[in-house]
């Protein structure tokens, strides 16, 4: 092409501005990026602050409030009286009951999530891999009661459990589970194995996608390596993969266990009469119409998990997230 | 070249790894069957026969229809919203460095990483205090509230797969912002807002622990579950709707996930 070419037609340097009232808008958002940013953050901001934000403030500001014990209405004035009430025994075991199982719960789910999200890792690749993917998503995504649901059926006394047992002859295993103190019951749809497993159940895939998401990123040769060298498996598995794998744990223990510390309807429908934090929150704001002693139940679970994320974040939990 | 490529895995861990996916599987299949079952008073297993009459049964229930058509307006709305707050977030935050960048990220991510009970009681109480009755859009404040996560975890991945310099080209080429918007932006970003505004949309469907304290008498699909699972009326018929509320969340998980598989970052793995 000759230069004469190029300069037959010569485009502007600086084009001008394509006018109008929306012209100067454009115009003006380039130029004053500050204002673009403000523009697109005060939507999103602005609902989060009033309609959350906003709400949780409300929420603090009543656990500083008082019910009246005569005639049951809330006293609008200071007081760390609430927080007393919930210091009570009775209140005390509750948080407790939670805080163990949500601690179980994710133990155990930590335990079953990890060959699942090692063997989707490592093993699977392709085809195999859009599968493991997809049998992690479907189950997370779909409807929680259908869940709870299906678990109901599944531990009712004439369930499915109950019939496969008998076809093993194992029912007196079942019985002498059923017959233990403290997690047995009447049938393990009202007692805390039910409401364990069922929590597991739900719950599980929160943690195989962190765990496998921190796996993805150990190469498979630190693992041959480390055979190499002559380690075991379980010493490979103590010393090399659990070590790197630790922060996606952690970071799937945060989701376990905020969501057991919170959860009212499994233990409700699976479990039994005695409450978790959740149920508790839940009688006291709906039938005792104790709104105060609710909303200090729910700084509970807010604090405890302010000091797990604290931990997570120093253990390196939130690059696996 | 990887040398693990082609190496199979040891038998226990394919055993487990089989055993753990069994566990998250099985008991929804078992829905399928238990919709078909002629028993009407228990959940004995194996049912005695096998019958499709629930479903003519279930189809003919106003109150099924009413939760059902209440549960897809409230989700509708809602995705829109968290559609629009989401992207709009995810494009400031993305694009630009500016201060208390990490607090928005934080406070999007909140809603739904704090027990729903807490989310719930808390518009309750703000609800009491600011004296506004129960209404389909005290519903849909909750759940658009939570759903924007959803949107923005979305949107912020694609955003930062695109690349800046795509806009300034776009703009030296005399487009203004708002061409620059339509034709370039819009079409870069639209699979991953269709992910995201799909698992809100299910997100928004199957949420209960929020809706209980912002409903107020109304009744959502997932609220209809919720009193049949408390007190037990109706077994055929929860059957039925537990089973097809099994397939209606799963079109839009598996729809989102082939909108965004060749991405870094595939839409849902985080809830």
């Amino acid at each position: 092409m000759t230069v004469a070419a190029l300069n037959s037609n010569p485009a502007p340097a600086i084009l001008p501005g394509s006018g109008g009232m929306r012209g100067a808008l454009s115009d003006l958002l380039w130029r004053r990026p500050q204002f673009l940013l403000l523009l697109m953050l005060m939507p999103p901001v602005l609902w989060l602050g009033i309609v959350y934000i906003g709400s949780l403030f409300a929420l603090l500001a009543q656990s500083f409030f008082s019910i009246d014990e005569y005639s049951g209405l809330i006293n609008r004035q200071f007081t760390l009286k609430t927080y007393g009430d919930l210091f009570q025994a009775a209140n005390l075991d509750i948080i407790l009951r939670t805080v163990t199982m949500a601690a179980l719960v994710t133990l155990a789910s930590a335990i079953v999530a990890f060959p699942i999200a090692y063997y989707a890792a490592r093993y699977a690749r392709g085809r195999w891999k859009a599968l493991f993917y997809l049998g992690v998503m479907l189950p997370l995504w779909s409807s929680y009661l259908v869940k709870i649901y299906a678990w109901k059926l599944i531990l009712a006394k004439e369930g499915i459990l109950t019939w496969l047992l008998a076809k093993l002859n194992l029912s007196w295993l079942l019985d002498a589970w059923l017959s233990l103190p403290v997690v047995g019951g009447n049938s393990l749809s009202v007692s805390f194995t039910g409401t364990f497993i069922v929590f597991v159940y739900v719950w599980l895939p929160f943690m195989i996608l962190p765990v496998q998401a921190a796996l993805e990123r150990v190469p498979g040769n630190l693992v041959e390596a480390s055979s190499d060298l002559g380690a075991s498996p379980g010493q490979t598995f103590r010393n090399v993969l659990f070590p790197l794998a630790l922060p996606g744990i952690v970071a799937g223990s945060i989701f376990t266990f905020s969501l057991t510390l919170g959860d009212y309807i499994i233990p409700q429908i699976i479990g039994t009469s005695r409450l978790f934090i959740g149920q508790a929150v839940y009688s006291q704001q709906g039938t005792a119409g104790n709104i105060p002693l609710a909303a200090a139940f729910t700084v509970v679970p807010i604090v405890i998990m302010g000091f797990y994320l604290w931990g997570a974040k120093r253990m390196g939990a939130f690059d696996a997230l | 070249m990887r040398s693990d490529r082609g190496q199979s895995a040891p038998l226990g861990l394919k055993i487990s790894a089989a055993c753990g996916l069994l566990f998250l599987h099985l008991p929804i299949l078992l829905i399928f069957v238990y919709a078909f079952t002629t028993e009407e008073k228990s959940f004995v297993w194996p049912p005695p026969g096998l019958t499709t009459q629930w479903f003519a049964v279930t189809w003919n229930r106003p109150d099924v229809w009413q939760a059902l058509s209440l549960s897809v307006r409230v989700a509708a709305i809602s995705t829109t919203i968290a559609l629009v707050l989401g992207t709009l977030c995810a494009a400031a935050v993305s694009r630009t460095k500016f201060f208390g960048r990490e607090t928005i990220s934080l406070l999007v991510i909140l809603p739904i990483a704090l027990p729903g009970i807490i989310t719930g009681i808390a518009l309750r109480s703000a609800f009491a205090l600011a004296d506004i009755p129960f209404s389909f859009w005290t519903i849909v404040l909750g759940h658009a509230t939570f759903c924007v996560v959803v949107v923005y975890n979305n949107a912020v991945a694609r955003f930062r797969r695109t690349s800046g310099s795509m806009i300034e080209a776009s703009m030296d080429l005399g487009a203004d912002g708002f061409q620059t918007f339509r034709h370039v932006v819009l079409p870069n970003i639209a699979t991953a807002l269709l992910a995201g505004g799909m698992l809100a949309f299910a997100l928004s469907f199957d949420e209960v622990i929020v809706t209980t304290f912002t409903a107020g008498q109304q009744q959502t699909v997932p609220i209809w579950m919720l009193e049949e699972l408390i007190r037990p009326r109706q077994r055929p018929v929860t059957n039925v709707v537990a089973m097809v509320v099994v397939l209606v969340t799963l079109l839009p998980i598996l729809l989102a996930y082939y909108l965004t598989r060749d991405g870094d970052q595939i839409a849902g793995s985080g809830k």
